[in-house]
């Protein structure tokens, strides 16, 4: 999330990003010690405040990786769909508990799949208690690296072809991509693996993560926290890729791919590094997904899903991380929250207020899109970071004085 | 056979639809080298609009008007979104086409409620024929007619008047073009008008056929006639009709069999495959790299 220039900063960083996973469990359970009758609406665990901040993490994540690829590589591909849908497949493939496989399966007659990491590790640790949050833990983490991994497998064998392309013609080889993927994973001759078209439900999702007592009442609230926890993780992945070797190689290539190759940049190999990576952390961002919405549904990651996350790049500043960050969380707080009231037929004083009526809030919001994207074209933040920010400040404070 | 030659039949219809549609990429690809992302939508729109019109006015008068509305909406278009943007570089102006289309989408959405709307039968259009032991729609049957027709009109122009002159030469060197004295705006104004006419005629004949109208049915055929333009060689008139016959009838094809989930994914193996192995088109002009 914020770029490490030298171990000061890095230390920085990372308190930085534990202040923010500690507020977040404070914001979460903070409904758990007042007292029942004094908690405002916001807080409670049903606010709207907690969907926007766990699909802002889940996005921000697939923000940030298709960030790396557009804004630090400079290729131009729209196949981010596809790559969350592979990974929220994969992640619902490995995860359904053996148990509930028949129930979901109920159209094929049982799953070709016949094992869940959870339950592996349950049998392992034991399926209560304590072994059982390990074995939870345990068997969520394997499957979303694997969900990552399936998607840069894929990414690796899509890139062999594509790579090649330029800029608008890659754009549309892999939107393409993404098309097949999803229909492939429609496919009624896959449906013992994929259920077809119809969704794979019943496997661990956030609010699994919510500690209770016995009698089901909640000890402590972990379900934002958790998706948090691994965008943080990813992102400061990112972020230390971005800023190694091959961080600048991938700058090169974008501002002049004659010249970085005459430098001796490798184009092939540092390509196909910043694709599998993006769709290695876009696979993680569908697994998340997946949990958000409590399925997995191939007819969901569509064409418009990735025209989504582009806007939110675009916003947040194509080549800044920090920028897709603050752009999801307000892309995501504006489209579900702030401005839901625009959805609502609204009487002041005994008079309707003309427009306002269901999809009215999404012509707003595109029409605000259209113009950071004609008169703000640096969006956000540019291709600054939160830090330099914070510096310029600092210094103009210093010369002030 | 007479499977057989429903399904060609159908699929020389629908290909000419789409080949309506494709001229409008493949113009304004060979002239502003952008990818009009909003082009689907523009044919969506001129479906909508063929519906509302023809709710409170005769045929006669609303289908005109609805050429002449497409038409402006796709000069504005144009003018607003993309001429700010003729300085920017051209990933700028693909992501204000796919902010446009976004928007249109979502205004369909607020205008329409979100339900699919019906599309009225225009008379003699609607009406079946026997061909060959087959019963079809007239429209099929006239669509690759009226499609011929519109092309040899559209080469006529480009090729034997001043404005088609002057659309050659910006589509060969943009700068060189505007130094020679030729009004690059109004080029480009009139190349979308053209495509965006093309569009609604299209729009007809398709929403005749299929005539459901949601207001994302003008994605994919307009990602499937972006695909026709493509493995015609985009930038070439010629290229983007052969491409978008071939395009509809592998689509017809592929529904008719047991594989009618892949008709779409079927579309863009054939574009990746021509991308891989030609990247030019079937007859597009080759061009090289200067640096």
């Amino acid at each position: 999330m914020i770029q490490k220039k030298s171990k000061k900063g890095a230390v920085t960083a990372l308190i930085a990003c534990l202040v923010l996973l500690a507020a977040v469990i404070l914001l979460e359970n903070i409904s758990l010690f007042l007292p029942a009758g004094s908690v405002p609406n916001v807080l409670k665990p049903t606010s709207q405040l907690f969907a926007v901040l766990k699909k802002g993490a889940v996005y921000s994540l697939a923000a940030v990786s298709m960030n790396l690829l557009n804004g630090f590589t400079g290729l131009f591909s729209l196949g981010q769909a596809g790559f969350m849908l592979l990974g929220a497949y994969t992640y619902a493939i490995l995860s359904v508990p053996v148990a509930d496989r028949a129930a979901v399966y109920y159209l094929y007659g049982g799953s070709a799949v016949n094992f869940s990491f959870q339950d592996m590790f349950g049998s392992l640790f034991g399926a209560e208690g304590l072994g059982g949050a390990v074995s939870l833990g345990l068997g969520v983490a394997i499957s979303m690296v694997l969900a990552g991994c399936v998607a840069a497998a894929f990414a690796y064998l899509i890139g062999l072809p594509v790579l090649r392309l330029k800029s608008d013609y890659l754009a549309i080889a892999t939107l393409g991509f993404a098309e097949i993927i999803k229909a492939v994973f429609q496919w009624q001759a896959l449906g013992p693996v994929t259920n077809g078209a119809n969704m794979i439900k019943s496997f661990p999702t956030f609010s699994s993560f919510n500690i209770t007592r016995a009698d089901g009442t909640v000890l402590l609230r972990l379900s934002t926290f958790f998706p948090f926890l691994v965008s943080t993780i990813c992102i400061a992945i990112i972020c230390l890729l971005i800023n190694s070797t091959y961080g600048r190689a991938f700058k090169a290539i974008r501002e002049d791919e004659t010249a970085a190759e005459a430098m001796g940049i490798n184009l092939a190999k540092h390509k196909m590094l910043s694709f599998c990576t993006s769709a290695f952390f876009a696979g993680v961002s569908g697994a998340m997904f997946a949990m958000f919405v409590t399925n997995a549904q191939a007819k969901v990651y569509t064409t418009t899903m990735t025209y989504e996350i582009l806007l939110i790049v675009v916003i947040g500043g194509i080549g800044s991380v920090s920028g897709s960050v603050m752009a999801t969380f307000l892309y995501v707080a504006c489209s579900e929250w702030w401005l839901r009231f625009l959805d609502n037929e609204t009487f002041l004083g005994g008079i309707q207020v003309p427009f306002l009526r269901a999809g009215f809030r999404m012509v707003v919001f595109s029409v605000v899109i259209m113009i950071v994207v004609l008169f703000f074209r640096r969006g956000l933040m540019g291709s600054r970071e939160l830090p330099d920010l914070l510096k310029k400040r600092s210094r103009k404070e210093a010369a002030g004085s | 056979m007479e499977f057989a030659i429903s399904v060609l039949i159908s699929g020389i219809s629908v290909g000419g639809q789409y080949a309506l549609i494709a001229i409008g990429y493949t113009m304004v690809y060979g002239i502003l080298r952008l990818i009009n992302f909003a082009h689907g939508d523009v044919f969506m729109v001129a479906g909508l609009l063929g519906i509302y019109l023809s709710a409170s006015l005769p045929l006669y008068l609303a289908l005109p008007l609805v050429l002449l509305l497409t038409v402006a909406l796709g000069f504005l278009i144009e003018r607003a979104a993309y001429k700010p943007l003729r300085a920017a570089p051209r990933m700028s102006v693909m992501i204000s086409a796919i902010g446009v289309s976004y928007l249109i989408q979502n205004t369909a959405t607020y205008i329409t409620g979100g339900q699919p709307m019906t599309y009225p039968t225009i008379p003699f259009l609607s009406d079946t024929v026997k061909i060959a032991g087959t019963s079809t729609k007239w429209v099929t049957i006239l669509t690759p007619v009226l499609v011929l027709i519109l092309v040899l009109a559209l080469t006529q122009l480009i090729h034997h008047t001043k404005v088609g002159m002057a659309m050659r030469a910006v589509s060969k060197d943009f700068e060189t073009a505007q130094l020679m004295g030729i009004r690059i705006n109004t080029v480009i104004s009139v190349t979308f008008i053209i495509g965006s006419a093309l569009a609604a005629v299209g729009s007809m004949l398709y929403f005749t056929n299929f005539q459901a109208i949601t207001p994302t049915a003008g994605a994919l055929p307009g990602l499937r006639a972006f695909v026709a333009a493509v493995v015609g060689g985009i930038g070439s008139i010629p290229g983007a009709v052969v491409g978008a016959f071939i395009i509809g009838i592998c689509e017809n094809i592929i529904k008719s069999t047991q594989f009618t989930v892949f008709s779409d994914a079927g579309t863009f193996a054939l574009l990746i495959l021509i991308l891989v192995l030609k990247p030019t088109g079937l007859f597009g002009e080759k061009v090289t790299d200067k640096v």
